[in-house]
């Protein structure tokens, strides 16, 4: 399948993307993430309803025990910047548009279910990995940290495979 | 002299504008490469489109060699610098588990976020599924307390390290590794092209 001749082209985005996150790392001394930002947004949520679950559990109450807002983080900040740029690349590449993508055998519903739970899985996965696709591939793998190399390698290998399970969503 | 936000004993709100500011220069590049874009992204997992692997190894090799470089002469302080710990156990099955939502999501975590803005309604319903399975998560997370912590080799433990190479080998062999992985998606995509149909 061809690309969308307005994408940028990948070696181009990767080099970007590359200069970004060598420029947190430099100048902030972290590199970039993503799942932590939901996390918090998650406790946040769990802590609005029941303050004392979230100071309960370990595991919640290191993000937002007692007065500390889960949300005063600079993981959150970062992750609003990629909402914004995100939506200033799509608008200038005329690709905002209120879509399901898919592949042509199954129905919008059932994507959206696969979608929720494939979410479900990666989700509790990152928290597992304690990083996702960002924070630990991307981010760990241009530090070189061993953990984050075993994981980016299991990642793909296991995507490839479970692709081929669910050929049908895509192709 | 870096990284520049200790250097500086920058205050938390300015940590908090660079962080948006590099946030959104990330955001821009993810959408920019198409990965706002669930189809996009699954069809590396069938060989049509590789610009998952391709954006992602010129990511980390570019970063890679910058943080070496400046590292190496002196102008990056990595002992400042966050590095992902090494627990094993959970980082493989973690790795598993993830691998598996991305095969059936469509999305990563970052990469749905990007989905958000640009209004695609499977990145709503996949960034909803991932606020799910962290729930679930906290909630077992008592449970999963020992198996979270197993497996530690150390908290800045580096593949240097481990093989006991110098870095800038380790680097080399990445940078062989990725280039392998731009001719073999090159390659690839060339031949599914000419074969058409599914496969």
């Amino acid at each position: 399948m061809k690309s969308n001749d307005s994408y940028l082209n990948p070696y181009l985005a990767g080099f970007g993307l590359g200069l970004v996150l060598l420029a947190a790392i430099v100048l902030y001394g972290k590199g970039l993430g993503a799942s932590g930002a939901i996390m918090r947004t998650v406790v946040t949520i769990e802590k609005a309803v029941s303050p004392e679950h979230v100071n309960n559990v370990s595991y919640l109450a290191g993000y937002g025990s007692g007065n500390k807002n889960p949300m005063y983080h600079w993981l959150v900040f970062e992750v609003i910047g990629v909402i914004v740029g995100g939506l200033v690349s799509g608008v200038l590449a005329g690709r905002v548009r209120w879509e399901v993508n898919k592949g042509p055998q199954i129905s919008n519903q059932k994507r959206l279910g696969f979608a929720v739970l494939g979410g479900a899985l990666f989700g509790f996965g990152a928290r597992l990995a304690r990083g996702c696709t960002s924070g630990v591939a991307l981010s760990g793998g241009a530090t070189l940290a061993l953990g984050s190399w075993a994981t980016m390698l299991t990642l793909f290998v296991v995507a490839y495979a479970m692709a081929w399970v669910f050929k049908k969503l895509w192709i | 002299m870096f990284p520049l936000a200790d250097q500086l004993a920058m205050a938390l709100p300015s940590q908090h504008v660079l962080s948006f500011v590099i946030g959104l220069l990330f955001g821009f590049f993810l959408e920019q490469a198409g990965f706002g874009n669930s189809k996009k992204l699954a069809m590396t997992f069938y060989f049509r489109d590789m610009t998952v692997v391709k954006v992602m190894f010129t990511a980390i090799i570019t970063a890679m060699t910058g943080v070496l470089i400046f590292s190496e002469v002196g102008w990056l302080q990595m002992d400042m610098v966050w590095l992902n710990p090494t627990y094993i156990w959970p980082g493989i099955v973690g790795g598993v588990i993830m691998g598996a939502g991305f095969a059936i999501g469509g999305y990563c975590p970052g990469t749905g976020l990007v989905g958000i803005p640009t209004l695609k309604k499977d990145a709503y319903f996949n960034i909803g599924g991932a606020m799910i399975g962290m729930m679930i998560y906290g909630e077992l997370s008592p449970m999963l307390e020992d198996f979270y912590k197993s497996g530690f080799m150390g908290s800045r433990a580096t593949l240097p390290e481990f093989f006991g190479l110098t870095p800038g080998v380790v680097a080399l062999l990445v940078i062989c590794f990725a280039l392998a992985m731009f001719f073999f998606s090159e390659w690839v995509e060339k031949k599914m092209a000419h074969s058409g149909g599914p496969s």
